[in-house]
Protein backbone atom coordinates (compact mmCIF):
# COMPACT_ATOMS: atom_id res chain seq x y z
CA UNK A 1 0.00 0.00 0.00
CA UNK A 2 1.25 3.47 -0.89
CA UNK A 3 2.27 5.33 2.26
CA UNK A 4 1.56 8.87 3.44
CA UNK A 5 4.76 10.88 3.37
CA UNK A 6 6.32 12.95 6.16
CA UNK A 7 8.48 15.75 4.79
CA UNK A 8 10.75 17.98 6.87
CA UNK A 9 11.47 21.34 5.26
CA UNK A 10 14.83 23.08 5.70
CA UNK A 11 15.18 26.79 5.10
CA UNK A 12 18.56 27.63 3.61
CA UNK A 13 20.34 30.96 3.57
CA UNK A 14 23.83 31.36 2.14
CA UNK A 15 24.25 27.61 2.20
CA UNK A 16 23.30 27.21 5.88
CA UNK A 17 20.10 26.17 7.61
CA UNK A 18 18.36 29.21 8.98
CA UNK A 19 16.31 28.09 11.91
CA UNK A 20 18.20 27.03 14.97
CA UNK A 21 18.28 23.37 15.66
CA UNK A 22 18.79 21.67 18.96
CA UNK A 23 19.70 18.21 17.85
CA UNK A 24 22.44 16.61 19.79
CA UNK A 25 25.31 15.05 17.97
CA UNK A 26 25.31 17.21 14.89
CA UNK A 27 28.80 18.24 13.95
CA UNK A 28 27.53 21.47 12.46
CA UNK A 29 23.99 22.38 13.42
CA UNK A 30 23.91 24.92 10.62
CA UNK A 31 24.86 22.40 7.98
CA UNK A 32 21.89 21.46 5.79
CA UNK A 33 23.70 18.30 4.75
CA UNK A 34 24.17 17.09 8.33
CA UNK A 35 20.60 17.88 9.23
CA UNK A 36 19.25 16.29 6.07
CA UNK A 37 21.21 13.11 6.71
CA UNK A 38 19.89 13.01 10.22
CA UNK A 39 16.31 13.31 8.99
CA UNK A 40 16.84 10.70 6.29
CA UNK A 41 18.27 8.25 8.84
CA UNK A 42 15.36 8.91 11.18
CA UNK A 43 12.86 7.93 8.50
CA UNK A 44 11.86 11.15 6.73
CA UNK A 45 10.25 10.13 3.44
CA UNK A 46 11.45 13.12 1.46
CA UNK A 47 13.09 16.45 2.12
CA UNK A 48 12.42 19.97 0.92
CA UNK A 49 15.14 22.61 0.83
CA UNK A 50 13.86 26.15 0.52
CA UNK A 51 16.48 28.72 -0.40
CA UNK A 52 15.72 32.12 1.04
CA UNK A 53 19.02 33.76 0.15
CA UNK A 54 18.46 37.16 -1.39
CA UNK A 55 21.76 37.74 -3.14
CA UNK A 56 22.73 37.31 -6.77
CA UNK A 57 25.33 34.77 -5.71
CA UNK A 58 22.63 32.44 -4.52
CA UNK A 59 22.27 30.34 -7.64
CA UNK A 60 25.84 29.16 -7.52
CA UNK A 61 25.80 28.49 -3.78
CA UNK A 62 22.52 26.63 -4.06
CA UNK A 63 23.64 24.51 -7.01
CA UNK A 64 26.84 23.58 -5.17
CA UNK A 65 24.84 22.67 -2.09
CA UNK A 66 22.43 20.56 -4.15
CA UNK A 67 25.35 18.59 -5.51
CA UNK A 68 26.64 17.82 -2.02
CA UNK A 69 23.17 16.91 -0.76
CA UNK A 70 22.63 14.58 -3.72
CA UNK A 71 25.89 12.79 -2.95
CA UNK A 72 25.02 12.29 0.71
CA UNK A 73 21.26 11.73 0.86
CA UNK A 74 19.57 8.47 -0.12
CA UNK A 75 15.96 9.70 -0.28
CA UNK A 76 14.24 12.05 -2.74
CA UNK A 77 14.55 15.78 -2.24
CA UNK A 78 13.01 18.94 -3.63
CA UNK A 79 14.70 22.31 -4.00
CA UNK A 80 12.81 25.59 -4.16
CA UNK A 81 13.19 29.30 -3.72
CA UNK A 82 13.59 31.85 -6.46
CA UNK A 83 13.73 29.47 -9.43
CA UNK A 84 12.74 31.74 -12.31
CA UNK A 85 13.80 29.94 -15.46
CA UNK A 86 14.08 26.55 -17.12
CA UNK A 87 17.83 27.01 -17.09
CA UNK A 88 17.95 27.45 -13.31
CA UNK A 89 15.68 24.45 -12.79
CA UNK A 90 17.77 22.34 -15.19
CA UNK A 91 20.97 23.18 -13.32
CA UNK A 92 19.48 22.03 -10.02
CA UNK A 93 18.00 18.85 -11.49
CA UNK A 94 21.20 17.92 -13.31
CA UNK A 95 23.21 18.49 -10.13
CA UNK A 96 20.96 15.94 -8.41
CA UNK A 97 17.70 17.49 -7.17
CA UNK A 98 14.78 15.11 -7.72
CA UNK A 99 12.23 17.89 -7.96
CA UNK A 100 12.12 21.65 -8.09
CA UNK A 101 9.48 23.74 -6.40
CA UNK A 102 8.08 26.87 -8.03
CA UNK A 103 6.01 29.52 -6.30
CA UNK A 104 5.86 33.22 -7.27
CA UNK A 105 7.73 32.56 -10.53
CA UNK A 106 4.96 30.21 -11.69
CA UNK A 107 2.29 32.82 -10.95
CA UNK A 108 4.28 35.40 -12.85
CA UNK A 109 4.95 33.13 -15.81
CA UNK A 110 2.84 29.93 -15.72
CA UNK A 111 4.53 28.54 -18.86
CA UNK A 112 7.59 27.86 -16.71
CA UNK A 113 5.72 24.83 -15.30
CA UNK A 114 5.19 23.54 -18.84
CA UNK A 115 8.79 24.13 -19.84
CA UNK A 116 10.27 22.21 -16.91
CA UNK A 117 7.68 19.40 -17.08
CA UNK A 118 8.24 19.14 -20.83
CA UNK A 119 11.95 18.65 -20.44
CA UNK A 120 12.18 16.63 -17.23
CA UNK A 121 8.68 15.22 -16.66
CA UNK A 122 5.85 16.26 -14.39
CA UNK A 123 7.28 14.27 -11.49
CA UNK A 124 10.06 16.89 -11.29
CA UNK A 125 7.75 19.87 -10.84
CA UNK A 126 6.20 20.83 -7.52
CA UNK A 127 4.12 23.99 -7.46
CA UNK A 128 4.03 25.60 -4.04
CA UNK A 129 0.89 27.62 -3.40
CA UNK A 130 0.71 30.04 -0.49
CA UNK A 131 -2.93 30.65 0.31
CA UNK A 132 -4.89 32.83 2.69
CA UNK A 133 -8.58 33.12 3.48
CA UNK A 134 -9.52 36.65 2.64
CA UNK A 135 -12.91 38.29 1.97
CA UNK A 136 -14.70 34.97 2.14
CA UNK A 137 -12.47 32.97 -0.20
CA UNK A 138 -9.09 31.26 -0.46
CA UNK A 139 -6.72 33.36 -2.57
CA UNK A 140 -3.18 32.84 -3.80
CA UNK A 141 -0.45 35.00 -2.29
CA UNK A 142 3.08 35.48 -3.64
CA UNK A 143 6.42 36.89 -2.54
CA UNK A 144 6.53 34.95 0.68
CA UNK A 145 2.86 35.61 1.37
CA UNK A 146 3.17 39.39 1.26
CA UNK A 147 1.34 40.10 -1.99
CA UNK A 148 -2.23 39.07 -2.75
CA UNK A 149 -2.99 37.99 -6.31
CA UNK A 150 -6.32 37.87 -8.15
CA UNK A 151 -6.11 34.09 -8.31
CA UNK A 152 -8.52 31.89 -6.43
CA UNK A 153 -6.63 28.96 -4.93
CA UNK A 154 -8.76 26.21 -6.49
CA UNK A 155 -8.54 27.82 -9.94
CA UNK A 156 -4.77 28.15 -9.71
CA UNK A 157 -4.46 24.55 -8.51
CA UNK A 158 -6.44 23.31 -11.53
CA UNK A 159 -4.34 25.43 -13.83
CA UNK A 160 -0.98 24.23 -12.51
CA UNK A 161 -2.10 20.62 -12.93
CA UNK A 162 -3.16 21.33 -16.52
CA UNK A 163 0.24 22.92 -17.18
CA UNK A 164 2.03 19.79 -16.01
CA UNK A 165 2.74 20.20 -12.30
CA UNK A 166 3.34 16.83 -10.66
CA UNK A 167 2.48 17.87 -7.12
CA UNK A 168 1.04 20.78 -5.18
CA UNK A 169 2.56 21.97 -1.92
CA UNK A 170 -0.24 23.91 -0.28
CA UNK A 171 0.67 26.24 2.57
CA UNK A 172 -2.05 27.97 4.51
CA UNK A 173 -0.76 31.38 5.56
CA UNK A 174 -3.52 31.54 8.15
CA UNK A 175 -2.16 28.55 9.99
CA UNK A 176 1.57 28.76 9.15
CA UNK A 177 3.58 29.28 12.29
CA UNK A 178 0.55 28.99 14.59
CA UNK A 179 1.09 25.35 15.56
CA UNK A 180 -2.69 25.02 15.65
CA UNK A 181 -2.89 22.32 13.00
CA UNK A 182 -3.11 22.10 9.23
CA UNK A 183 -5.87 24.07 7.49
CA UNK A 184 -8.03 21.19 6.33
CA UNK A 185 -10.78 23.12 4.56
CA UNK A 186 -8.60 24.51 1.79
CA UNK A 187 -6.77 21.19 1.43
CA UNK A 188 -10.11 19.46 0.85
CA UNK A 189 -11.16 22.08 -1.69
CA UNK A 190 -7.96 21.68 -3.67
CA UNK A 191 -7.87 17.87 -3.48
CA UNK A 192 -11.39 17.76 -4.86
CA UNK A 193 -10.39 19.57 -8.06
CA UNK A 194 -7.01 18.01 -8.89
CA UNK A 195 -5.73 14.52 -9.63
CA UNK A 196 -2.12 15.02 -8.50
CA UNK A 197 -0.69 14.58 -4.99
CA UNK A 198 -1.23 17.45 -2.57
CA UNK A 199 1.18 18.11 0.30
CA UNK A 200 -0.22 19.81 3.41
CA UNK A 201 1.90 22.56 4.91
CA UNK A 202 1.56 25.16 7.61
CA UNK A 203 0.40 24.78 11.17
CA UNK A 204 1.86 21.50 12.39
CA UNK A 205 2.28 21.68 16.15
CA UNK A 206 1.62 18.17 17.40
CA UNK A 207 1.47 14.55 16.34
CA UNK A 208 -2.34 14.77 16.49
CA UNK A 209 -2.29 17.43 13.78
CA UNK A 210 -0.63 14.99 11.39
CA UNK A 211 -3.13 12.28 12.31
CA UNK A 212 -6.05 14.65 11.74
CA UNK A 213 -4.87 15.85 8.36
CA UNK A 214 -4.34 12.28 7.14
CA UNK A 215 -7.65 11.08 8.58
CA UNK A 216 -9.80 13.96 7.45
CA UNK A 217 -8.34 14.78 4.03
CA UNK A 218 -6.78 12.85 1.16
CA UNK A 219 -3.42 14.61 1.28
CA UNK A 220 -0.50 12.48 0.11
CA UNK A 221 2.03 14.05 2.45
CA UNK A 222 2.47 16.52 5.27
CA UNK A 223 5.35 18.97 5.56
CA UNK A 224 6.67 20.77 8.62
CA UNK A 225 9.77 22.65 9.66
CA UNK A 226 10.11 24.00 13.16
CA UNK A 227 8.49 21.12 15.06
CA UNK A 228 11.18 18.87 13.65
CA UNK A 229 14.08 21.33 13.87
CA UNK A 230 13.40 22.17 17.49
CA UNK A 231 12.94 18.55 18.41
CA UNK A 232 9.34 19.07 19.52
CA UNK A 233 8.33 16.09 17.40
CA UNK A 234 10.75 13.32 16.54
CA UNK A 235 10.17 11.61 13.20
CA UNK A 236 10.39 7.99 14.46
CA UNK A 237 7.99 8.83 17.29
CA UNK A 238 5.56 10.58 14.93
CA UNK A 239 5.62 7.69 12.48
CA UNK A 240 5.02 5.07 15.15
CA UNK A 241 2.13 7.15 16.51
CA UNK A 242 0.56 7.45 13.06
CA UNK A 243 1.03 3.76 12.36
CA UNK A 244 -0.63 2.83 15.65
CA UNK A 245 -3.51 5.05 14.60
CA UNK A 246 -3.90 3.06 11.40
CA UNK A 247 -2.45 5.67 9.08
CA UNK A 248 -0.58 4.04 6.20
CA UNK A 249 2.96 5.10 6.99
CA UNK A 250 6.46 3.87 6.21
CA UNK A 251 8.51 2.56 9.08
CA UNK A 252 12.00 1.10 8.93
CA UNK A 253 13.91 -1.24 11.18
CA UNK B 1 34.13 -1.47 -13.05
CA UNK B 2 30.43 -0.66 -12.97
CA UNK B 3 29.02 0.94 -16.11
CA UNK B 4 25.90 3.08 -16.24
CA UNK B 5 24.28 3.22 -19.67
CA UNK B 6 24.34 6.77 -20.98
CA UNK B 7 21.33 7.66 -23.08
CA UNK B 8 18.73 10.35 -23.52
CA UNK B 9 16.45 9.26 -20.70
CA UNK B 10 16.86 10.42 -17.22
CA UNK B 11 19.22 11.75 -14.79
CA UNK B 12 22.02 9.33 -14.01
CA UNK B 13 23.38 11.54 -11.23
CA UNK B 14 21.44 9.86 -8.43
CA UNK B 15 22.35 6.34 -9.54
CA UNK B 16 26.01 7.29 -9.84
CA UNK B 17 25.93 8.94 -6.40
CA UNK B 18 24.34 5.87 -4.83
CA UNK B 19 26.95 3.53 -6.33
CA UNK B 20 29.76 5.77 -5.12
CA UNK B 21 28.22 6.00 -1.64
CA UNK B 22 28.52 2.21 -1.52
CA UNK B 23 32.21 2.51 -2.31
CA UNK B 24 32.18 1.37 -5.94
CA UNK B 25 33.56 3.21 -8.89
CA UNK B 26 31.49 3.67 -11.99
CA UNK B 27 31.54 5.15 -15.44
CA UNK B 28 28.68 6.58 -17.48
CA UNK B 29 29.06 5.45 -21.06
CA UNK B 30 27.32 4.63 -24.34
CA UNK B 31 30.42 2.97 -25.75
CA UNK B 32 29.54 -0.64 -26.59
CA UNK B 33 32.99 -2.00 -25.76
CA UNK B 34 33.01 -0.33 -22.35
CA UNK B 35 29.55 -1.73 -21.65
CA UNK B 36 30.60 -5.24 -22.76
CA UNK B 37 33.70 -5.16 -20.58
CA UNK B 38 32.06 -3.82 -17.42
CA UNK B 39 31.58 -6.15 -14.43
CA UNK B 40 28.03 -4.90 -13.95
CA UNK B 41 25.82 -2.70 -16.08
CA UNK B 42 23.11 -0.42 -14.75
CA UNK B 43 20.40 0.93 -17.01
CA UNK B 44 18.64 3.82 -15.27
CA UNK B 45 15.94 5.91 -16.78
CA UNK B 46 13.49 8.63 -16.12
CA UNK B 47 11.78 9.76 -19.26
CA UNK B 48 9.61 8.68 -22.15
CA UNK B 49 9.74 5.15 -23.59
CA UNK B 50 9.47 5.66 -27.34
CA UNK B 51 12.07 8.42 -27.59
CA UNK B 52 14.40 6.40 -25.33
CA UNK B 53 13.99 3.30 -27.53
CA UNK B 54 14.57 5.34 -30.69
CA UNK B 55 17.82 6.63 -29.22
CA UNK B 56 18.99 3.14 -28.19
CA UNK B 57 18.31 1.84 -31.70
CA UNK B 58 20.05 4.74 -33.36
CA UNK B 59 23.16 4.08 -31.26
CA UNK B 60 22.72 0.31 -31.78
CA UNK B 61 22.71 -0.08 -28.02
CA UNK B 62 19.58 -2.26 -28.17
CA UNK B 63 21.50 -5.22 -29.60
CA UNK B 64 24.48 -4.58 -27.32
CA UNK B 65 22.27 -4.65 -24.22
CA UNK B 66 20.33 -7.79 -25.22
CA UNK B 67 23.58 -9.69 -25.67
CA UNK B 68 25.31 -8.69 -22.44
CA UNK B 69 26.32 -11.60 -20.21
CA UNK B 70 27.22 -9.84 -16.98
CA UNK B 71 24.68 -8.84 -14.29
CA UNK B 72 22.49 -6.10 -15.72
CA UNK B 73 20.02 -3.98 -13.75
CA UNK B 74 17.31 -1.82 -15.28
CA UNK B 75 15.72 0.80 -13.05
CA UNK B 76 12.26 2.34 -13.60
CA UNK B 77 12.07 3.27 -17.31
CA UNK B 78 15.17 1.12 -17.81
CA UNK B 79 13.22 -1.88 -16.51
CA UNK B 80 10.22 -1.00 -18.68
CA UNK B 81 12.42 -0.83 -21.78
CA UNK B 82 13.57 -4.40 -21.04
CA UNK B 83 9.99 -5.65 -21.56
CA UNK B 84 8.35 -6.69 -24.85
CA UNK B 85 6.27 -3.62 -25.46
CA UNK B 86 5.27 -0.28 -23.91
CA UNK B 87 2.01 1.57 -24.31
CA UNK B 88 3.96 4.77 -23.77
CA UNK B 89 4.47 5.87 -27.34
CA UNK B 90 3.20 2.45 -28.52
CA UNK B 91 6.67 0.98 -28.95
CA UNK B 92 8.31 -2.43 -29.16
CA UNK B 93 11.04 -2.63 -26.52
CA UNK B 94 14.02 -4.92 -25.89
CA UNK B 95 11.95 -8.06 -25.28
CA UNK B 96 14.04 -9.49 -22.46
CA UNK B 97 11.04 -9.83 -20.13
CA UNK B 98 7.96 -11.36 -21.73
CA UNK B 99 5.49 -8.78 -20.56
CA UNK B 100 3.80 -5.55 -21.54
CA UNK B 101 4.05 -2.09 -20.00
CA UNK B 102 0.71 -0.30 -19.59
CA UNK B 103 -0.55 2.98 -18.18
CA UNK B 104 -2.24 2.91 -14.77
CA UNK B 105 -6.01 3.24 -15.13
CA UNK B 106 -7.14 6.60 -13.67
CA UNK B 107 -8.63 5.04 -10.53
CA UNK B 108 -6.15 6.77 -8.25
CA UNK B 109 -3.57 9.52 -8.59
CA UNK B 110 -1.22 8.93 -11.52
CA UNK B 111 1.78 8.75 -11.23
CA UNK B 112 2.15 6.55 -8.21
CA UNK B 113 4.58 8.69 -6.24
CA UNK B 114 6.01 7.64 -2.91
CA UNK B 115 6.92 4.65 -0.75
CA UNK B 116 5.17 1.35 -1.18
CA UNK B 117 5.76 -2.19 0.05
CA UNK B 118 6.81 -5.05 -2.16
CA UNK B 119 5.42 -8.56 -2.06
CA UNK B 120 7.69 -11.58 -2.47
CA UNK B 121 6.45 -15.18 -2.41
CA UNK B 122 3.03 -13.96 -1.37
CA UNK B 123 4.40 -12.10 1.64
CA UNK B 124 4.49 -8.35 2.10
CA UNK B 125 7.92 -7.06 3.16
CA UNK B 126 7.15 -4.96 6.20
CA UNK B 127 9.49 -2.11 7.13
CA UNK B 128 11.18 -2.41 3.74
CA UNK B 129 9.23 0.04 1.60
CA UNK B 130 10.86 1.37 -1.52
CA UNK B 131 10.34 4.58 -3.50
CA UNK B 132 8.28 4.58 -6.69
CA UNK B 133 7.55 7.30 -9.25
CA UNK B 134 5.78 6.00 -12.35
CA UNK B 135 2.69 6.30 -14.53
CA UNK B 136 3.25 3.03 -16.40
CA UNK B 137 3.68 -0.46 -14.96
CA UNK B 138 4.80 -3.89 -16.19
CA UNK B 139 2.15 -6.60 -15.99
CA UNK B 140 2.92 -9.56 -13.74
CA UNK B 141 4.55 -12.36 -15.77
CA UNK B 142 6.64 -15.49 -15.34
CA UNK B 143 9.80 -13.45 -14.78
CA UNK B 144 8.23 -11.35 -12.02
CA UNK B 145 10.13 -11.94 -8.76
CA UNK B 146 8.31 -9.33 -6.65
CA UNK B 147 5.06 -7.45 -7.00
CA UNK B 148 3.62 -4.21 -5.71
CA UNK B 149 0.03 -3.08 -5.40
CA UNK B 150 -1.19 0.31 -6.55
CA UNK B 151 -4.59 0.30 -8.23
CA UNK B 152 -3.62 -3.23 -9.31
CA UNK B 153 -0.81 -5.77 -8.84
CA UNK B 154 2.19 -5.12 -11.05
CA UNK B 155 5.82 -6.22 -11.37
CA UNK B 156 8.04 -4.50 -8.80
CA UNK B 157 11.04 -6.63 -9.84
CA UNK B 158 11.78 -9.00 -12.70
CA UNK B 159 14.61 -11.38 -13.42
CA UNK B 160 15.72 -13.53 -16.31
CA UNK B 161 19.22 -15.03 -16.31
CA UNK B 162 21.68 -12.14 -15.83
CA UNK B 163 18.98 -9.52 -16.39
CA UNK B 164 17.33 -7.78 -13.43
CA UNK B 165 14.80 -5.00 -13.48
CA UNK B 166 13.17 -2.96 -10.71
CA UNK B 167 10.31 -0.52 -11.08
CA UNK B 168 11.26 1.36 -7.91
CA UNK B 169 14.30 3.56 -7.36
CA UNK B 170 16.83 1.74 -5.13
CA UNK B 171 19.05 4.84 -5.34
CA UNK B 172 16.32 6.85 -3.59
CA UNK B 173 14.99 4.18 -1.25
CA UNK B 174 17.03 4.89 1.86
CA UNK B 175 19.01 2.12 3.53
CA UNK B 176 16.91 -0.70 2.10
CA UNK B 177 17.49 0.64 -1.39
CA UNK B 178 21.23 0.73 -0.77
CA UNK B 179 21.10 -2.89 0.43
CA UNK B 180 19.30 -3.96 -2.75
CA UNK B 181 21.80 -2.10 -4.90
CA UNK B 182 24.71 -3.54 -2.93
CA UNK B 183 23.40 -7.10 -3.38
CA UNK B 184 23.36 -6.50 -7.12
CA UNK B 185 26.82 -4.93 -7.17
CA UNK B 186 28.38 -7.95 -5.43
CA UNK B 187 26.63 -10.58 -7.57
CA UNK B 188 29.15 -13.05 -8.82
CA UNK B 189 28.59 -15.43 -11.72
Amino acid sequence: MLKKRIIPCLDIKDGKTVKGVNFEGLIDAGSPVELAKRYADEGADELVFLDITATIEKRKTLADLVEVIAKEINIPFTVGGGINSLEEAATLILRGADKVSLNSSAVKRPELIQEIAGQFGSQCVVVAIDTKFTNGEWKVFVSGGRIETDLKTVDWAKKVEALGAGEILLTSMNSDGTKNGFEKSVLKEVIQVVNIPVIASGGAGSKEHFKEVFEETNVSAALAASVFHFGEISIPDLKMYLKMNNISIRTTL
Amino acid sequence: MIAIVKYNAGNVTSVKNAIERLGFECIVTDNSEELQQADKVIFPGVGEASSAMAYLKEKELDEVIKNLKQPFLGICLGMQLMCDYSEEGNIDCLGIFKTKVKKFPPLDLVPQMGWNSIIQNGKENENEDVYFVHSYYAEVCEETIATCNYVLNFSAALQKDNFYGVQFHPEKSGKIGEEILYKFLILNF
